[in-house]
């Protein structure tokens, strides 16, 4: 009797065993599938970056380069020296930093001061307010092109990148300030009334004690906002033209209007180019974000 | 002059209505506590207190001055909350200066409250910690520190011991009475515990739906509630209600329980109107440890009951007897033994029994 039950054990944890290696080896199979595929784009990019046009027009998209080469990068972002129709992105990538760094500023400067205002200052009809910024959400893009223009003519600044600021910020406000209320939603309360019993006005409360904790949340909407405004292409190409531009729009210009033959490398280099922003910003935000996630320091 | 007046104070949410027409007056160096179910109000009212919330109606005064539109850092008060609600990015010391600073009192009185006050609590080695180093027991004391540096003339607490556990809570309970017993600063606490509302106040103001209830000594809100809820609040396990009928038979009064012919005599009863009793019906309310095992007065009325039920906690036990269809919960020690299903001798102490009309729920 006790050794037939002690053999059935061991017979169940031979077939766990088994199940549970096979489950495994599943697993990894299934998540190296997706990495790859996730990771093959940005590998034919590189690739093909560095490359020469010889060996594009000779070799497959997955072949190594016969050399590093990084000519079609230097083109990409400085030209090829010579005078009209040369096309490249040093100009305009200086355009979108100076279009993305206040734009994302201020939108989530007025995107934090909503949120604390809508959670810890509640007034009549805050509800409302609340609810039509939400709407803000989700309005698409095309349908505030034709009065934003038409805003941006009256106040005299189109086609120009304190217009793009404007424009960004107005349109990212809704999602800051969604993002913010919800944080400060989750902080009780109790710390905005002892700060008023202790004498702390409006401001101060703000400053001193909400936007020193608030920095997982500021992580995530810088995070986002630099996103949205770096890659956006239909504000910048509706609102600037030219020498205003930001760099998505100059990208689309650089590879649709080049000339007879198609410079795939140049082109890649350029797609490169115009996407390290928002991946250093991932890099280096990331890792605050976790750390501002674990440091858990508001609630007992 | 009244430390802290309430004059007719009303308030409400909307439509909802959260406290009415409260009266309440707190001499120097009282402690009042605020006690209650969730939702009765208690909260909202020390909020009002503080001037953290606004009001519909009526004044709240504090040493004779209507402070009803007075910001709350200008009330003169403190308040200790139940999530401590300790500014998380700055440490000890700057948490317990803040309001000092915002005050613009000078440096050298701000050390010396520091260090006065850090010292008394024991928090003084703690003051460059932040928050989240500290323990729930340390974190309270801050808390609390963080109201004595600015040596208020009314300290607010809500529900501050609520977060911590059961063993903590009664360390920190005694802590506050020592507190209170060395600076006698007037004090307002809410609580729902009704062991620290007892063991803490000097008065407890009971309160339920709005409205207080009853506003006494805690010994006259255990012994002599002024209504059911208070009966049933108070005490654990609460109050028996029996429901029954007085009788009066040549002078002398009797409870009789629905259900029973048992003559229960009501003597040396403080009745506050004696005339028609006769047919009134009534709760006769009294507390499980008020009913005995044996004989340990000449007063006690003895009773015969049913036990049904044994609760065994430890250092006493519950038992739970039938008195015609009706339960009756009594506090033994857990060393004597009771046989269930069986009838069994009781003492009832009938001087400290309790009557309520059946209709109005009030003492009579």
């Amino acid at each position: 009797m006790q050794d037939s039950l002690q053999s059935t054990y061991k017979q169940l944890e031979q077939k766990s065993k088994y199940t549970n290696i096979f489950l495994r080896w599943f697993l990894y199979f299934i998540l190296i599938l997706f990495a790859s595929y996730f990771i093959f784009p940005l590998y034919v990019m590189i690739v093909t970056s560095l490359k020469t046009m010889e060996e594009i027009r000779q070799g497959t998209l997955l072949t190594w380069p016969s050399a590093l080469n990084f000519d079609s990068w230097a083109v990409a972002w400085g030209g090829r020296g010579y005078g009209a129709g040369d096309t490249f992105l040093k100009p305009y990538f200086w355009n979108s930093i100076k279009m993305v760094v206040p734009a994302v500023f201020f939108s989530t400067f007025i995107g934090a001061m909503a949120g604390y205002v809508l959670t810890k200052w509640r007034f009549k009809g805050d509800k409302w307010v609340f609810l039509f910024l939400l709407f803000g959400c989700f309005i698409p893009y095309q349908a505030i092109l034709l009065p934003m223009a038409r805003t941006l003519g009256v106040l005299g600044i189109s086609n120009s990148v304190i217009g793009l600021v404007l424009v960004h910020t107005v349109y990212g406000i809704p999602f800051t300030t969604l993002f913010f209320r919800n944080f400060y939603v989750s902080i009780p309360t109790e710390l905005v009334k002892a700060a008023r019993i202790d004498g702390a006005g409006f401001f101060k409360i703000f400053f001193k004690i909400l936007l020193p904790i608030s920095a997982p949340i500021i992580v995530v909407t810088v995070i986002w906002q630099f996103t949205q405004i770096w890659n956006d292409f239909l504000f910048g190409s509706t609102f600037s033209f030219g020498e205003a531009a930001p760099i998505q729009v100059a990208l689309n210009n650089m590879v649709l209007s080049s000339t007879s033959v198609k410079e795939y490398n140049v082109d890649m280099a350029s797609a490169i180019i115009a996407g390290i922003p928002t991946l250093i910003v991932y890099v280096l935000a990331g890792k605050y974000f976790i750390r501002g996630l674990t440091s858990g320091a508001v609630k007992g | 002059m009244k430390t802290l007046k309430i004059k007719e104070l009303s308030k409400n949410f909307g439509t909802t209505e959260v406290l009415r027409k409260i009266n309440l007056e707190i001499d120097e160096g009282n402690f009042l506590v605020l006690l209650g179910p969730s939702g009765c109000g208690k909260s909202t009212l020390l909020n009002i207190i503080a001037g953290l919330e606004t009001i519909n109606e009526g004044n709240v005064f504090i040493d004779d001055y209507n402070v009803s539109k007075v910001e709350p850092k200008d009330r003169n008060i403190a308040m200790v909350f139940q999530s401590y609600a300790l500014y998380p990015s700055m440490n000890v010391r700057e948490n317990m200066i803040f309001g000092l600073k915002q005050a613009k009192t000078s440096k050298e009185k701000i050390e010396e409250q520091l260090e006065k006050v850090s010292k008394f609590l024991q928090v003084d080695q703690l003051l460059e910690r932040k928050p989240s180093q500290l323990s729930g027991g340390q974190r309270q004391r801050v808390a609390i520190g963080r109201a004595l540096v600015r040596e208020p003339r009314i300290f607010l607490f809500d529900e501050p011991l609520s977060n911590l556990d059961a063993k903590l809570r009664v360390e920190m309970r005694r802590e506050i009475k020592k507190l209170h017993q060395q600076l006698k600063t007037t004090v307002v606490y809410v609580t729902h515990d009704q062991t620290e509302a007892m063991s803490l106040g000097t008065n407890i103001a009971i309160m339920n739906h709005g409205v207080i209830q009853q506003n006494d000594t805690p010994e006259n809100i255990y012994n002599k509630p002024s209504n059911t809820f208070v009966a049933d609040f108070i005490g654990s396990p609460s109050m028996n209600l029996i429901k029954g009928n007085l009788k009066e038979n040549s002078g002398d009064i009797f409870f009789v329980a629905s259900g029973s012919n048992l003559e229960v005599p009501i003597k040396d009863y403080d009745f506050k109107d004696k005339s028609n009793l006769n047919n009134k019906e009534v709760f006769f309310g009294i507390r499980p440890e008020h009913i005995f095992f044996k004989k340990l007065h000449e007063t006690y009325f003895e009773i015969t009951l049913r036990a049904d039920l044994s609760e065994y906690i430890g250092h006493e036990q519950i038992v739970t007897f039938d008195y015609a269809n009706q339960e009756v919960l009594a506090k033994f020690s857990s060393t004597i033994k009771i046989e269930l299903a069986k009838e069994i001798r009781l003492y009832f102490d009938l001087t400290q029994a309790s009557l309520f009309d059946a209709q109005t729920q009030e003492r009579i």
